[in-house]
């Protein structure tokens, strides 16, 4: 099968529209809520400073800024686990059933 | 020293004293002096750079094809690469930066780190695995896919090089004052000794000695700070709330430290940085060139991954470096200068001097060779970014229009290496005495309006040409070397001019939109043939960065 006939099928096919659909809406929407973290977070710096030295609990030094800030940092790990863990099994398999079918 | 009062700045209420921090934290160590001769750290760098040539000449004995030597083979795997990648992030100022900073400024250490690593998720969410399924071995490949090779390589290895030679001479002199401080070594030797290892990894080893050199680096450092972070929790029963109580009790400032102080007071100077750091990774081409060295796009992503999650690791214990520093350093005159108040040989020994609190001389050693390592790790990936974008790019694709032969390509890319490693040894030299920290701002703000917006318009945009992505990329690398030069950080503090032209210190949050505007606006005014055939060539490569066929080196489908 020549490689132009296989790339037109593969176009046309309905898996195709469907895998680039769910990719991107999975990558666009933890890309927006990365940033939606990341400059909120700056942004409560900048504009309310006071709010992240409220102490964890009464009489305590450790104030709330260290796990937001701490957060922030995990919710990187977290959202990259997400996406990996998503295309790594449903992207990737929708990838070769569309392959398989498109052959 | 300037260090010192780049924190004092910092802590003294400057409006926005953002760059000395980013300095700090990222290549610039300012002029240290030199300490006795440190022979424990020596005798362990001996032992690691026996290591590293050890597998350096292993590497060579496997590196025959073009693809071994940038992508080593494609053989890595996500795991591996995830720590090679880390290791190359990962610099030794960040270490002793971030630290230094949390030790001055307690909270406003963290706010940095975190904008180290929220480039990474943009990274695998959007260019990765496109990135792996498209390109070759830079990512020139990607953006000149379906365009002008001519053109769009020039202008993505002049983007590639202007990034690497700029962030070389951060590391170089970084790498000087840094030797000079923990090993007692002379200056120029420290420049020299950096200047041959890196050549040496890179002209004999290639990707293969280039990508251990910082999976070893990587797990040394991991282990250093990770013993660091343990020993200071140990000692406080691994309470936080008793590590941060007493942190409070000594610390000048007190409860200040608890909370975001002067750091960022200026909202959008804080936010074009952010914009830097963020998209100024994605645009680093050491960084991406990484990615061709696995086999596929999982792997691709799976080392994202992993470099996020072993880099946000290893911030979180920065920020418990830096106040077990506070705790056990602070106050402590051994580790203090004559005057009683600032640290011995400058801010950024906080680390190292907590190292030496919680491990004796042996372990002061082991971190300061750590240090050494970091640096070597860091300059080699450079180097071979650099080397390919002249061989692969320039030599093979522009000047022989891909009839080169691979060998004589893989020959030219061991001159590059050797080229650059000699220009980066000199540029050491010539800014030994420079103040170099705006070099970091400059080159995240160069990658993230250069770089950055051509690759992301590649692979997402149908309407890009030729013409938009030349010319957008060029007016965005002038945007950002211009508006740094009449910016404060080099107008006033390099060219002691009374007053900046240009009011602030990171021009990203308008030059990285300038970069995309042109590049819109060019490739919508371009009605050229050329134009229209690659308004249509988007659809194939489209086809190809979504499912992985035709990818170069991808398993079988």
């Amino acid at each position: 099968m020549s490689k132009q006939l296989s790339f037109d099928k593969i176009k046309s096919h309905p898996k195709y529209a469907e895998l680039i659909s769910k990719r991107s809406n999975l990558a666009w929407s933890l890309a927006a809520l990365m940033l939606v973290i990341y400059y909120g977070f700056i942004l409560v710096i900048a504009f309310a400073p006071q709010f992240l030295a409220i102490p964890l609990s009464a009489g305590s030094v450790t104030t709330i800024g260290l796990p937001i800030g701490v957060g922030v940092i995990l919710s990187a790990i977290v959202l990259t686990g997400i996406y990996v863990y998503r295309a790594n099994t449903e992207f990737d398999e929708l990838t070769r059933d569309l392959i398989e079918e498109a052959k | 020293m300037k260090t010192v009062r780049n924190l004092a700045a910092l802590s003294g209420g400057a409006l926005v004293a953002l760059l000395p921090g980013l300095a700090l934290a990222a290549g610039d160590l300012g002029q240290t002096q030199q300490q006795a001769t440190n022979w424990h750290a020596i005798v362990m760098f001996v032992l690691f750079v026996g290591l590293t040539l050890a597998i350096t000449y292993w590497a060579a004995k496997h590196t025959r094809t073009a693809s071994d030597f940038y992508a080593a083979g494609g053989g890595i795997t996500g795991f591996q690469n995830g720590l090679a990648i880390a290791g190359d992030y990962m610099s030794a100022a960040s270490f002793l930066g971030i630290s230094a900073l949390v030790y001055g400024s307690g909270f406003d250490g963290l706010i940095y780190s975190v904008g180290w690593l929220v480039g990474w998720p943009i990274i695998l969410f959007l260019i990765a695995e496109r990135l792996r399924n498209l390109g070759k071995y830079t990512f020139a490949d990607v953006a000149s896919y379906r365009l002008q090779q001519t053109p769009v390589r020039t202008f993505a290895a002049t983007g590639s090089l202007v990034v690497v030679i700029f962030y070389l001479i951060g590391q170089m002199v970084g790498a000087g004052q840094l030797i000079k401080l923990l090993f007692g070594l002379d200056y120029l030797y420290a420049v020299i000794i950096v200047g041959v290892l890196m050549i040496v990894y890179v002209t004999f080893g290639g990707m293969k000695a280039t990508t251990w050199v910082q999976i070893i680096k990587a797990c040394l450092l991991l282990f250093g700070a990770t013993f660091i972070a343990l020993a200071v929790l140990f000692k406080f029963g691994f309470s936080f709330e008793a590590l941060f109580a007493k942190a409070v009790e000594v610390h000048p400032k007190h409860g200040a430290i608890m909370s975001p102080g002067t750091l960022v007071s200026n909202p959008i100077e804080a936010i074009s940085l952010a914009m830097a750091l963020m998209f100024g990774t994605a645009g680093l081409p050491h960084i991406l060139m990484r990615f061709f060295t696995v086999p596929d796009a999982k792997a691709a992503r799976k080392s994202v991954f992993f470099a996020t999650s072993f880099i946000g690791y290893f911030y979180i214990l920065t920020f418990i470096i830096g106040f077990g520093a506070i705790v056990l350093v602070g106050g402590h005159a051994e580790y203090l200068d004559a005057t009683g108040k600032a640290l011995r040989g400058g801010a950024n020994m906080a680390a190292v001097h907590l190292a030496h609190a919680v491990g004796g001389d042996l372990f002061l050693g082991f971190i300061s060779a750590v240090a050494f390592a970091t640096i070597l790790a860091v300059v080699s990936g450079l180097t071979l970014a650099g080397a390919s974008a002249i061989s692969h790019d320039l030599y093979a694709n522009v000047f022989f229009r891909g009839r080169s032969n691979e060998q004589t390509e893989v020959m030219v890319s061991k001159m590059a290496s050797l080229g650059l490693g000699i220009i980066a040894v000199i540029l050491g030299i010539i800014f030994e005495k420079q103040n170099v920290a705006y070099m970091v701002g400059l080159t995240f703000a160069i990658a993230a309006s250069t770089n950055f917006p051509v690759l992301i318009m590649s692979m997402y945009w149908s309407g890009l040409t030729t013409r938009g992505a030349v010319t957008g990329g060029f007016i965005g690398l002038a945007a950002a070397i211009i508006l740094t030069v009449l910016g404060p950080t080099v107008w006033v503090d390099v060219l002691h001019n009374p007053t900046a032209i240009f009011p602030m210190k990171y021009p990203a949050i308008f030059s990285m939109p300038l970069a995309f505007l042109a590049t819109w606006l060019f490739s919508v005014l371009d009605s050229s043939e050329s134009a229209v055939r690659e308004k249509q060539a988007f659809e194939a490569q489209l086809l190809r960065s979504e499912t992985g066929l035709g990818a170069e080196g991808a398993s079988a489908h």
